[in-house]
């Protein structure tokens, strides 16, 4: 396997918290996590390391991993290891983190993942009181992103077509180009719910934590909604298991949605927006593999297709 | 009374929702006098706009509010090997 220079620090520094340097050692090899434009991770035994993104606003950025270490927010969010004094090396200027490891959900069995579980821990979130200064979430903004990288992957691409009118059919603040709507800012959010953001700690049975919080911030706390309601809307995610997750999440107090009755009127904007999103991306890696769109990117497609049919009338908030 | 142009039995006279038929005895043939044919189709169209929705389609789970631009048939979509797989990698991305 080909290593970089920055897996290769992160993987040394991992190693070098994991145990004092005078210990036998018997570690195995690091662990790649992830190695991606926006985070690079490494595992060395209880320790993982995290290169954040290159372009990452590093004020914000810091204001944003602060919130893992914060008080208030202890069972909610995993807490970080003390950062290495000296940034590695091979990092070049990307900021680093260090955390212990947490046992993820089971990538092979999502009828098995803690949907419940996930629900009450946004929830939690959502109803804690944020820190000030922070910046917004990035929701929006990742939205916004997915949409021109698609632009230039698949470049006037007919494909692209419906998502880009189911794009241009969202009000302004869900493409990050308009301030969110008062009433549906200032609460604190993770800005990037998935499965792949939740791990037990200490692994591998202690609570469900959730993890990553690089694009959190300020704004509408149904943007952590949103993934999960584009799923269960494109007819991927059956309605058991979203009403598993929609039913923890307001029994647990959480504001995004109303306590009872139909919640799309809340949920409708920010659920268009990540289906794009999804088919944005979808589109794009597609493009970049040489391959069709797989059955289930096709599916948040054919979403698209529909969003952009839409009578007006049909339509909670209208394009700003 | 009239006679069948066609197989010269009687023909005999209904009134069908206001509307006057001749009906023949023997082929069972119907004669429709000028604008009966009108009539009737217009009733037609009535009866199908008075017609009660056609019962929704079963769902696999007790009905979730869903979004206007919602999957049709929610429920049909879950199963499949392939369709796991390729779920599960999308559950766990950004």
């Amino acid at each position: 396997m080909t290593t970089t220079p920055v897996v290769r620090a992160l993987g040394d520094l991992a190693h070098g918290s994991a145990h004092p340097a005078t210990t036998a050692c018997s570690c195995p090899p690091p662990q790649v996590l992830a190695d991606r434009n926006d985070g690079t991770v490494v595992r060395s035994g209880p320790v993982v390391a995290k290169a954040h993104a290159a372009d990452s606003d590093t004020r914000a950025l810091m204001a944003r991993l602060s919130l893992a270490a914060s008080p208030p927010l202890a069972g909610i969010l995993l807490p970080p290891l003390p950062a290495p004094d000296v940034p590695p090396a091979g990092a070049g200027d990307r900021t680093v983190s260090l955390w212990p490891y947490g046992r993820p959900v089971d990538p092979s069995d999502p009828d098995a993942a803690p949907w419940e579980e996930a629900a009450v821990l946004l929830a939690r979130l959502h109803r804690t009181p944020p820190p000030r200064p922070l910046p917004p979430m990035r929701g929006p903004v990742k939205a916004a992103r997915a949409v021109a990288r698609m632009c230039r992957a698949v470049p006037g691409g007919p494909c692209t077509a419906p998502v880009l009118a189911a794009w241009r059919g969202l009000p302004g603040w869900a493409r990050a180009e308009n301030p969110v709507p008062p009433h549906r800012d200032g609460y604190l959010c993770h800005g990037d719910l998935h499965l792949g953001q939740l791990v037990r700690h200490p692994a591998p049975q202690g609570p469900w934590l959730l993890i990553d919080m690089d694009d959190a911030g300020l704004g509408d706390p149904a943007w952590d909604l949103a993934r999960p309601a584009a799923w269960y809307a494109a007819g991927l995610l059956p309605p058991g298991i979203w009403l598993r997750f929609l039913d923890a999440y307001r029994a647990a107090g959480g504001p995004a949605v109303r306590a009872d009755g139909d919640p799309w009127p809340e949920l409708d904007v920010v659920a268009r927006a990540l289906t794009v999103q999804t088919a944005a991306l979808a589109l794009a890696k597609s493009a970049a593999e040489e391959r069709s769109p797989d059955e289930v990117e096709q599916l948040m497609i054919d979403a698209c297709v529909r969003i952009a049919s839409l009578p007006p009338e049909l339509v909670s908030e209208p394009p700003s | 009374m009239i006679q069948c142009p066609k197989c010269h039995a009687q023909m005999h006279t209904y009134n069908r929702n206001g509307v006057q038929i001749e009906q023949c005895s023997g082929c069972r043939g119907i004669f429709l006098d000028y604008g009966e044919l009108e009539s009737l189709t217009r009733l037609e169209s009535q009866w199908a706009q008075q017609a009660p929705p056609a019962p929704p389609a079963p769902q696999a789970y007790p009905a979730a509010p869903a979004p206007a631009w919602g999957a049709p048939h929610q429920g049909g979509h879950y199963g499949g090997h392939h369709r796991q797989k390729s779920f599960g990698r999308m559950l766990f991305s950004s």
